[in-house]
């Protein structure tokens, strides 16, 4: 009865229905969309890190990188639980995948459940798993692998004999994984590590979820502006009702009850609409996701979703938690209301001061943590705490900042009409400093990321250019046949600059040292952040290493400190190289010395310097014989490396935009849900002589208008998030820093796109009210009777 | 189900569940097929049959402690192959697995290896004869001119144990069923089987609470086939006793449908009278809760004819061979109409 | 000529039962420096007629005349034009703007007008008893207070007719008192004829001319 008085309410106002019902559906759409994703993500995690780790079986890896198999036998006969694994690239279809291969009988139970209810004897024999995305890409080959959810996408399970063939790596592996006690003493040659477990993955790619998350809370918190608003002014509107009800004799208790069964209603209603949308945002984003995290980190993540009560349940809940967030306020007042307390709308009423001045000492106390954080702090954590005081700090300035710009406007403005505007408009403020927080927020979050990521377009694409210099690449089949190639190209082209590897631990981190020969071609173009001088002689004279810049950020090693190299002891720091785009540490020494710390690597590339590429790549493909999807040239490769960037910021700038969208569906709720209140205001002003499409024309101006000063407010703090996340976010989670550049033409755009939104958001009110006439406005004279 | 538990299954489960495993047929796979009157030879046959489909050796050792406490031992290396041939490298076709057992009044222990042959990880050789799976071995250390299992070293570690033991043959090599070739059920499967049932044994256990040095005796079984069981046989219960006489007995049921029974009378000397299919009877005296199930620890074994009655007594009723394929095995005490020391083992409970 | 005319008015308002007619032919006429008082029941059409001399509302038919203007001839920016400079309006509700100080409002008008005189504006602030108040926001007023800028705001345009709809009816006695003279003697003194809205007799007693709206017509 109560509840149906309650919401005949809403009958009649079905605007603001929408509006609690599509602020809370997208507040719980775009959180549950991201956690969706976040749990996707893991969950590869998880599955990649018992397949390769084996649920943490710590590994025994060979100071050369590899090893013969007879170490294999010779450690199992002597009673050492070690399971043997060869590890290598190959190309399938024309898609580079891992072969991972096992040997089932020894390897730890997590390996085997990739081939749980198998072909043990067909798996033995030659077939393999692969993920069904991984199948999809790679096509139909000779090798047809069986679909496998246990697998990584971009690896192929086989055994070890098989990898051993295909790899060309017969009576050797990379590795052994411990499955007993480690033995004591450690044998000869061979070193305990704990590589590449889930955890580490996880812990390379936590930043991008915490940013995910952030975005997430970010959207939620502003859709909850928009739930709020509306059922605030619910509320107001329906102070009458509860007053005639409670004087019918209806408790408070289950008034708010009522109220409270209302609220849950809304809740569960926008709830499962919201998962249902974010379950579809999560799938139609979830490629790109799954593509970022690999061109980042190499994490293997399938682009296909799948659901889990447990994140609908969440979900839920968050649906629930925001309603009550929302409503909490109005039940309260209701709770407290006087039976006959007056219908006129008070709670919305002006502008304390007082709020106001709470406002600013909050900001102030939150910059001064931001501050704090920005000196003291460190660790990826401190970085986003940081962006959060710093955010929430120019999110409480928004409204004193903008009165004070209001308030200077109108002491310049001279024309009475413009007097009232900018008067107006700051008594306004605080009925839409909420949607106005919410704007700024996500303006700046667009300014900051946006910069953030054109900063790193400008240096990777710089960088881009001088690492690849060779004009075309080639990936040889095996060891053999890198050795043909050679042998073949070296007289027919200006230089052939092999790649050799071999994964190593350094500083305590996984990576790799590389080989280098000494060439112009490195010494003219090779970037370096940090050098000593005649860093290149020195490299030569096997006087020391280069590093990577991830290695050098995480370990604090530069030029004049020293690294030790598995097999070579300490070596000097000469040099530190950018290294964009890879997780891993890495470390250069030139190739002689390479070759005599690790003997037998084989070279798994080949860099071609050449004056005339078409015939280069004519005489290997007719003369040599050499497959074409085993030749990259320099443009493809360029083409191929941006795509990757692109791609990893594409879910960015689509975060950005739902950011920026419901941004301005919270200043559209705002702006309908007042527009009753604006006649009032704006009744006087008509019957002074100012006509309704003057009126009109000032409403959308003053949109405008409050558009372009947040945004004004936006820049400044849009570019300390940029620094932030390139001086701290950036480092901590990448292990590279870039300069911050400045991109005044994406400014432009994006307020053009703040005004756009705000147009948008304010041109419904605006019209309704010219359309109108002078009708709704004579009501204004005519209600007071 | 992982691929151990396939493996495992291959090895030692039931034909039911053999010989649903994908894959994996009859003997239309090109297997050998054991056959009548096939004469064994050694030191041939103490090496491995690449070309049958699953071959055992299976030494179980009833020992005494220094400490006066009975114990057991159990050391096994298991062949099974998924094609008849031997190749070499990971292309290798033969699989390997180990089980070592060990008993005490209070405890039992016991261990699993895996491995394939082909890469030197596990195998079998006759000449000089030695069987491993990693650090596990049963080696030969019988003189030039011998045969190979008239002297025997075994050695075997798990986490939590391990044991080294040494056997003297003190009787002849003893072939089972029509000189070696042993019938497993009414339907005609068979199997090649003989024992070397006279060893004496010294040597060194390592427990938790530190080494125990024993002696005791031990026996040997030797087996290998291309057909399991038949399919309707769903486990057995096999023992091998040694009486206080001098006298062995081997014997065994195959339950199913209609159980199998079938044994072998050995004499001091080493004379052996196959026992047919329903001279031994087998009947359960009483039940022990073992890992969850209820299995069948004590017996009772007569042989009518011979005026044998057997009543069976485990040291460690909770001898649960606790691995990827579980089963019951441990020593046994014999008492009734004669006095004795075993090793019982069951399958399929 | 008359200042206002009104001739033969009439209008109606749609409701359930079809159109309900409020004005029914009502003329009537005030001079420069007039005052009249219109009264009559709750309902009874006078707020209407009064909107529709302001041009706030269009009559169905009849004629509306400022200064010889006729109302119905010009555009809505006309119209508008005419309510800035030429006809002041005073309500219940007073109808202040809330954003702005007392000063501001009084001289709002007469600026949207293009016809601020500072110094008349001060002058009319003290005779309306607002010179403390200037620096005030309409919130921190009486009601009193705020009917006089509300009166101050509307004279300040000197316009030629001023339309007051009950403009003391939110006011006690004593204040509504008051007001009403100081309104009756600014409005003289400048010669703005006065359309007063009022149900009080003792009000319209102290008028030139008192009218009675009664079933939509002038009695």
């Amino acid at each position: 009865m109560t509840l149906s008085a309650l919401l005949s309410h809403w009958m009649r106002n079905k605007v603001q229905l929408a509006m609690v019902l599509v602020g809370l559906t997208l507040a719980t759409a775009l959180w549950s969309g991201v956690q969706a994703l976040n749990a996707q993500a893991r969950g590869a995690y998880a599955t990649a890190a018992a397949l390769v780790s084996e649920d943490g079986a710590p590994r025994l890896d060979s100071a050369t990188g590899q090893m013969p198999q007879a170490r294999f036998i010779e450690l199992r006969r002597a009673g050492v639980l070690v399971s043997p694994v060869v590890e290598g690239r190959v190309t399938l279809g024309d898609t580079r995948v891992t072969l991972l291969g096992i040997d089932p009988l020894t390897a730890p139970p997590g390996t085997a459940a990739a081939l749980a209810d198998g072909d043990l004897q067909g798996f033995l024999s030659g077939a393999g798993y692969a993920h069904p995305e991984t199948l999809e890409r790679i096509g139909a080959t000779d090798m047809s692998p069986a679909p496998s959810q246990a697998v990584p996408v971009g690896t192929v399970l086989v055994d070890i004999g098989t990898a051993q063939n295909a790899l060309g790596m017969t009576g050797q592996i990379s590795h052994l994984l411990l499955t007993g006690p480690a033995p004591r003493p450690m044998p000869d040659g061979l070193r305990l590590s704990q590589p590449e477990t889930g955890a580490e993955l996880a812990g390379l790619t936590d930043s991008f979820h915490l940013n995910l998350t952030a975005f997430g809370a970010l959207a939620f918190a502003v859709g909850l502006f928009i739930v709020h608003s509306a059922v605030g002014l619910a509320f107001e509107q329906r102070r009458g009702l509860f007053r005639t009800l409670r004087s019918l004799g209806v408790s408070l208790r289950s008034l708010t009850l009522a109220l409270a069964v209302e609220l849950a209603l809304f809740a569960l209603l926008a709830g499962l609409a919201g998962l249902a949308l974010g379950y579809v945002m999560a799938a139609a984003l979830l490629p790109d996701v799954a593509a970022t995290l690999r061109g980042l980190y190499g994490a293997p993540v399938p682009g296909s979703l799948q659901f889990s009560p447990v994140w609908a349940l969440a979900g839920l809940a968050m649906a629930f938690a925001g309603a009550g967030l929302a409503g909490g306020q109005a039940l309260w007042r209701l709770w407290h209301m006087p039976v006959l307390a007056p219908a006129q709308p008070r709670a919305w009423a002006m502008a304390s001061g007082r709020a106001m001045r709470w406002q600013m000492l909050g900001a102030g106390l939150l910059a001064a943590l931001a501050v704090a954080l920005g000196l003291f702090g460190s660790g990826l954590f401190a970085g986003f705490a940081l962006l959060a005081a710093a955010l929430l700090a120019a999110a409480l300035l928004t409204r004193p900042v903008l009165a004070l710009g209001l308030a200077l406007a109108a002491k310049a403005a001279r024309a009475p009409v413009l007097q009232w505007f900018w008067a107006d408009s700051r008594q306004n403020l605080p009925r839409l400093s909420l949607a106005l927080m919410a704007l700024m927020l996500a303006l700046a979050a667009n300014i900051g990321v946006g910069t953030m990521v054109a900063s790193f377009r400008a240096t990777f694409i710089d960088w881009l250019d001088q690492r690849l210099v060779a004009e075309m690449t080639i990936t040889p089949r095996d060891a053999a046949q890198a050795v043909a190639l050679e042998d073949f190209l070296a007289p027919r082209v200006q230089a052939v600059l092999p790649l050799r590897q071999v994964d190593a631990t350094l500083a305590g981190q996984p990576g790799a040292v590389f080989a280098m020969r000494d060439h112009a071609t490195f010494r003219d173009n090779w970037p370096l952040i940090a050098q000593v001088p005649g860093v290149w002689d020195g490299l030569a004279a096997e006087q020391g290493a280069l590093i990577n810049e991830q290695l050098a950020r995480r370990a604090d090693l530069w030029p004049g400190d020293s690294v030790a190299l598995p097999g070579a002891g300490e070596v000097a720091i000469l040099g530190v190289y950018p290294d964009y785009g890879n997780p891993l540490a890495q470390a250069i020494v030139t190739e002689g010395w390479f070759d005599s710390l690790y003997p037998g690597t084989p070279t798994r590339q080949l860099a071609i310097r050449t004056d005339d590429p078409a015939a280069t790549r004519a005489a290997l493909l007719d003369e040599f014989g050499l497959s074409a999807q085993a030749i990259t040239d320099q443009a493809q490769a360029k083409a191929l490396s941006l795509a990757i960037f692109e791609r990893t910021f594409l879910i960015t700038g689509a975060l950005n935009v739902l950011t920026l969208s419901v941004a301005a569906l919270a200043l559209f709720a705002t702006l309908v849900t007042l527009s009753g209140l604006r006649l009032v205001q704006l009744a006087p002003l008509w019957a002074m002589g100012l006509t309704v499409r003057h009126l009109a024309g000032l409403e959308l101006a003053r949109a405008l208008v409050l558009a372009g000063l947040t945004m004004l407010l936006a820049l400044p703090v849009g570019l300390m998030l940029a620094q932030v996340l390139l001086a701290v976010i950036n480092v901590q989670a990448f292990g590279w820093r870039l300069p911050l550049q400045i991109f005044p033409a994406d400014w432009a755009r994006l307020a053009l796109w703040a005004g756009l939104a705000m147009l948008a958001a304010s041109a419904w009110p605006a019209w309704r009210l010219w359309r109108g006439g002078g009708g709704p406005l004579l009501r204004v004279f005519a209600n007071e009777r | 189900m992982n691929v151990k538990v396939l493996i495992a299954a291959l090895l030692l489960a039931p034909a039911a569940l053999a010989q649903g495993f994908a894959g994996l047929g009859t003997d239309a796979d090109g297997f050998a097929v054991p056959e009548q009157g096939r004469a064994l030879q050694f030191p041939r046959d103490h090496g491995p049959h690449p070309d049958y489909r699953i071959e055992w050796w299976y030494l179980t050792a009833t020992l005494q402690g220094e400490d006066g406490r009975d114990y057991g031992a159990q050391w096994t290396l298991f062949r099974s192959a998924l094609a008849p041939e031997e190749r070499d490298g990971w292309d290798s076709p033969q699989v390997w697995m180990g089980h070592a057992g060990l008993t005490t009044p209070g405890r039992h222990f016991s261990a699993e290896r895996f491995a394939r042959g082909g890469i030197g990880q596990a195998g079998a050789q006759a000449n000089p004869f030695t069987a491993w799976i990693d650090d596990w071995h049963m080696t030969s250390t019988a003189p030039d001119g011998a045969d190979a299992y008239s002297a025997l070293q075994i050695a075997a570690t798990g986490p939590e144990f391990g044991y080294d033991l040494r056997m003297q043959a003190q009787g002849p090599l003893v072939r089972h069923g029509d000189d070696g070739y042993s019938v497993k059920s009414a339907a005609g499967q068979a199997s090649y089987y003989y024992s070397q049932p006279f060893y004496t044994v010294e040597g060194t256990l390592d427990l938790p609470d530190g080494p125990v040095k024993v002696t005791g005796q031990a026996w040997l079984d030797r087996e290998w086939s291309s057909q399991p069981l038949a399919s309707d046989q769903t486990g057995w219960d096999w023992f091998s006793i040694v009486l206080e006489d001098g006298h062995r007995l081997m014997g065994f049921q195959l339950r199913g449908d209609q159980t199998f029974t079938a044994g072998t009378w050995i004499t001091p000397d080493g004379d052996a009278t196959a026992l047919p299919d329903g001279a031994l009877s087998f009947a359960p005296q009483g039940t022990a809760r073992v890992a969850g199930r209820d299995v069948p620890v004590r017996w009772r074994i007569d042989w009518p004819e011979q005026g044998l009655a057997l009543r069976t007594e485990p040291v460690n009723p909770q001898a649960w061979m606790d691995l990827t394929v579980s089963y019951w095995e441990g020593p046994i005490t014999v008492t009734g109409s004669h006095q004795g020391r075993g090793y019982l083992e069951m399958t399929g409970y | 000529m008359p200042l206002l005319a009104l001739e033969d008015i009439r209008k109606s308002f749609a409701s359930a039962e079809g159109a309900v007619p409020v004005l029914q032919g009502v003329s009537l006429d005030v001079a420069a420096g007039q005052v009249v008082a219109l009264t009559g029941e709750s309902g009874s059409g006078k707020s209407t007629l009064l909107h529709i001399a302001a041009g706030l509302e269009a009559p169905e038919s009849g004629r509306v005349l400022i200064g010889g203007q006729d109302m119905a001839a010009l555009p809505d920016a006309g119209r508008a034009k005419l309510r800035r400079g030429t006809v002041g309006l005073v309500f219940q509700q007073f109808n202040l703007v809330p954003s702005l100080t007392v000063g501001a409002n009084l001289a709002f008008q007469a600026r949207l007008a293009n016809v601020h005189d500072a110094g008349f504006c001060t002058d009319l602030a003290a005779r309306l008893g607002l010179s403390d108040l200037l620096a005030r926001y309409p919130e921190q007023l009486s009601g009193g207070q705020q009917q006089r800028v509300a009166i101050g705001r509307a004279l300040a345009a000197r316009p030629k007719v001023l339309l007051a709809d009950e403009p003391t009816g939110n006011l006690d006695e004593a204040t509504g008192d008051a007001v009403f003279t100081l309104m009756l003697d600014l409005a003289r003194a400048q010669g703005t004829g006065l359309l007063l809205v009022t149900h009080s007799a003792r009000l319209a007693g102290q008028c030139d001319r008192r009218v009675l709206l009664r079933a939509g017509r002038l009695a």
